[in-house]
């Protein structure tokens, strides 16, 4: 049986897709039943998509500031 | 007629188009490091035209990508050199792996669960359009340990492949997605303390 270590584990070596399919099975099952390990993995969804859009908001950023001075 | 044959595949394959396909990857790369948008765009337009005349030394080992990356560390390197401001910009390529193996037990206890696990975050698309979201966002990056925080700018930040990451930091592929790991685990708490749920405190790397 994997503990919420492992199966975090899983769930990250899915996001670089270097997980299998029986390895995603047990990320599935695991994440019905906890929700600590659902959040982890709904977040770390999210990180992902934060800091694909940072350089956006950065040159976003230095864009205005370049403008207002 | 090989000879011949073999120079227009290499030069096909150094097109201006293919060059470009590489700019968005690169653009964000220079912008990380020079923080000025026009600045990182004239490293990015130097590089794309330095590799297109140096199109015919390009041996294809590396690949492409990992070629052009190295084309625009010179750039960027020349950069600093000529402005006056003291910027150690070159602590970005030195990374070693030696501690990055010691901060997960903070995370769970012995038997393998959560210590103090995940809670559910209140509208986390919302926080997108919040300028204070992002600063807190780059304080939780920062908060890193730097060989962390460059191999996660690297996948996340700049889009690199998970194997132009590893020939870039040196990292084996195994300890590449071990780093990705404790880099989300932190930046997950980080983002939970100092945004998402700002009462709980008291945790050790926010």
């Amino acid at each position: 049986m994997r503990d919420c270590r492992d199966i975090t584990i899983l769930i990250s070596k899915g996001l670089d897709k270097e997980s299998n399919l029986t390895e995603r099975f047990a990320v599935g099952l695991h994440v019905l039943l906890c929700s600590h390990c659902r959040n982890f993995q709904t977040q770390s969804k999210f990180i992902s998509k934060v800091a694909h859009r940072y350089t956006e908001y950065l040159e976003d950023r230095l864009g205005k500031d370049r403008n207002e001075t | 007629m090989l000879l011949n044959s073999g120079t227009l595949v290499i030069e096909e394959r150094l097109s201006e188009q293919v060059l470009a396909e590489h700019r968005p990857v690169l653009f964000r790369y220079a912008l990380l490091q020079l923080r000025d948008n026009e600045l990182a765009d004239d490293a990015v337009q130097e590089t794309l035209l330095a590799a297109w005349q140096l199109s015919a030394t390009f041996e294809g080992k590396a690949g492409l990508r990992t070629w052009l990356v190295g084309i625009l560390k010179h750039k960027i390197a020349d950069h600093w050199r000529r402005s006056t401001r003291e910027v150690v910009a070159s602590d970005f390529d030195y990374i070693d792996i030696d501690d990055v193996e010691r901060d997960e037990d903070d995370f769970f206890m012995s038997n393998g669960h959560w210590n103090s696990g995940p809670s559910s975050w209140n509208d986390p698309e919302a926080a997108l359009n919040q300028q204070e979201f992002w600063a807190i966002y780059e304080t939780c990056h920062n908060n890193l340990p730097p060989k962390m925080a460059k191999v996660f700018m690297l996948r996340e930040l700049v889009g690199l492949e998970a194997d132009e990451v590893c020939l870039e930091t040196g990292l084996s592929d195994a300890n590449f997605w071990v780093t990705m790991h404790r880099a989300r685990l932190r930046l997950r708490e980080c983002l939970e303390i100092r945004w998402f749920n700002t009462t709980k405190k008291g945790k050790h790397h926010a």
